[in-house]
């Protein structure tokens, strides 16, 4: 950047004076991250005091890490830890080959109606809101009236409580998942395909390649960089597997399998008779840590192994 | 490439077809399960008749809905939402992405990494609450537009069209024939920005149509309920306004129109976004390609 200026030699001063049009256009962005993602980060600081509505953030007292030790020594810890982590790498592993495998059978297609016509469908679960899905999948797995309760049934099997046992919960969760967002992953490594090299296919082809090997040889490393990035994107998200889902999923009897840290803070935060904000923020910060660790890492093993990389 | 198929290929081609034809099938069944379950009748649907099409067809759970004002409450505030925050977030964002687009803002790097760390390292939680608490915003139709007015990936994504779309060239010889910033922006890059703002609208659009979580915690008025917390009530926590369905006699029937109702609210609250994408399904596959190449 310094170079530009040099190469314009005008001072920065006066550059920056002279684009004022162009930080109009970016003052409402500029105001709304520092309002609402930077100024929070102000409140981080209640994770090391003992928070107090009538003080305010500033004048409460400070507490040092034994927000931070009560959680590690607390008797959730481990389970809440456990279950997020295992829920998101299960998650990670079993739905991440399916964008890839979808979105290189379609590359296969030359009908343009049918290809169109499984785009449209599978991307349809997408526009559903996690309410409705988690509805259907209630719905559907319904104790007496559920439709897999039916074919349980029907079969002469006994029906089962599916929601209700913990055992569950996680298969659930990723297989429901796999249906609502299969289709739209496939988007980017459709995008992806498209920009391969077509005189790479023509060359094969001369050389009597099947279509397998065409796959395995050019499709497959063509889009390699593009998987390492959302690889590494979804291993960097392991500790956020989010609120909105999880929370629906949830009900007493399932708890002991479905209990995350980010609905862990939630309750203890906002959703509890005690409401604790330093705990709760403790816990908050304790996951963006890791999270943010957990990322740098990933990234670094990539950039060892010669793959693509975020920075 | 319509070269002769080998004898390998073609059974490939035939066995992918075959493949795809069943995954078409494996995520069209659930809606159209719920679809044809919506039209059918109570009994059919608690005795569990319905497998693919409706079973003696009515329109029962949707007349239940018609009369439901809870439902169309929550229905009206999610337009506004929907709407309000729509127009907040593409304005926010085509600004943004054009000043950070160009090579010569003084800066704009540095501004660009901060946005990027936001999402990268957030504070979380209950941080975040107190400052919408500490705005006053909290329980108002603000709560639900202000704290999601940005993605910084939808920014990106933008950022990257314009750098495409407006050569520096363009740019150039506007500056020659004394075009300011501003000027520029609004007679060259937005005339050229169609397709993005109708990539960026659809993202946001349903990010606004299905969010629930915001509501749950910011909100407390039932009065400005968006209709994702309503079909929370009624589809998780089986929660029915029993008013609407006395009159109806013996307690198996309430229990059929029940389930005949939650059918009808999944398919109402879920149209407006299913009849929209089809018709921008062709930007989304740009879209991608943009953020693919941002990556």
């Amino acid at each position: 950047m310094i170079k530009t200026h040099m190469k314009n030699s005008r001072p920065l001063r006066k550059q920056v004076l002279q684009s004022w049009q162009l930080y109009i256009l970016l003052l409402p962005a500029a105001t709304y991250v520092a309002l609402f993602k930077i100024y929070p980060m102000y409140g981080l600081q209640m994770a090391f005091k003992d928070y107090r509505a009538l003080n305010g953030i500033w004048g409460s007292e400070w507490a040092g890490i034994k927000h931070f030790e009560r959680f590690f020594a607390s008797y959730d810890f481990w389970r809440v830890l456990g279950n997020t982590i295992e829920l998101s790498l299960y998650d990670l592993i079993v739905s991440f080959p399916f964008p890839i495998l979808l979105a290189l059978m379609l590359n296969q297609v030359r009908a343009k109606l049918f290809k169109q016509s499984v785009q449209l469908v599978t991307y349809a679960p997408h526009f559903i809101s996690v309410v409705v899905l988690v509805g259907m999948v209630v719905q559907f797995l319904d104790p007496r009236l559920g439709l897999i309760n039916g074919l349980i049934e029907f079969f002469g099997y006994p029906q089962i409580n599916w929601m209700a046992k913990p055992e569950y919960f996680k298969t659930i969760y990723v297989l429901s998942g796999i249906w609502q967002n299969t289709g739209f992953a496939c988007i980017i490594y459709l995008a992806a395909l498209s920009g391969i090299n077509p005189t790479l296919h023509e060359a094969a082809l001369m050389d009597g390649s099947s279509r397998i090997r065409r796959i395995w040889h050019i499709d497959l490393p063509g889009i390699m960089p593009v998987i390492m990035i959302i690889l590494i994107l979804n291993a960097g998200h392991i500790l956020n597997v989010g609120y909105e889902k999880v929370l629906l999923m949830q009900n007493p009897l399932n708890l002991e399998a479905s209990e995350v840290i980010d609905t862990y803070v939630y309750k203890i935060g906002l959703n509890s008779p005690l409401t604790n904000y330093s705990y709760a923020t403790a816990i908050g910060l304790f996951k963006s840590v890791a999270g943010l660790i957990m990322l740098i890492i990933v990234n670094y093993a990539a950039k060892k192994a010669k793959q693509a990389t975020l920075w | 490439m319509n070269i002769l198929e080998s004898k390998q290929d073609k059974w490939f081609l035939a066995a992918n077809y075959a493949a795809l034809f069943l995954i078409l099938v494996n995520v069209l069944y659930p809606l159209l399960y719920i679809l044809s379950s919506s039209l059918s009748s109570p009994q059919a649907v608690v005795s569990g008749r319905v497998w693919v099409w409706p079973v003696e067809f009515t329109l029962d759970g949707y007349k239940v809905v018609m009369e439901y004002e809870k439902f169309w409450l929550g229905f009206a505030n999610s337009m506004f939402y929907t709407g309000v925050g729509t127009f907040l977030n593409v304005v926010v964002t085509i600004m943004a992405a054009y000043a950070l687009s160009r090579k010569d803002l003084p800066f704009g790097v540095f501004i660009l990494s901060i946005f990027v760390f936001t999402t990268l390292f957030q504070a979380g939680l209950i941080p975040e609450f107190l400052v919408v608490d500490a705005l006053g915003i909290m329980n108002t139709r603000w709560a639900m537009i202000f704290p999601t007015a940005l993605s910084v990936f939808q920014l990106l994504v933008a950022r990257t069209f314009f750098e495409i779309t407006l050569p520096e060239e363009l740019l150039k010889a506007a500056q020659v024939d004394g075009a300011s910033d501003l000027t520029f922006f609004f007679k060259i890059a937005l005339p050229l920005s169609a397709p993005i703002i109708a990539v960026l609208s659809l993202f946001y659009a349903v990010g606004h149509w299905n969010q629930y979580f915001m509501a749950l915690i910011y909100l407390r008025d039932e009065s400005l309920f968006p209709v994702q917390i309503f079909l929370r009530n009624v589809l998780v926590q089986n929660e029915v306004d029993s008013s609407l369905l006395t009159g109806l006699g013996s307690v198996e029937a309430q229990n059929g129109l029940r389930q005949l109702l939650k059918y009808s609210v999944i398919v109402i609250a879920s149209a407006p976004m299913l009849i929209v994408y089809p018709f921008l399904q062709k930007y989304l596959v740009k879209g991608a390609l943009l953020g693919s190449i941002k990556s």
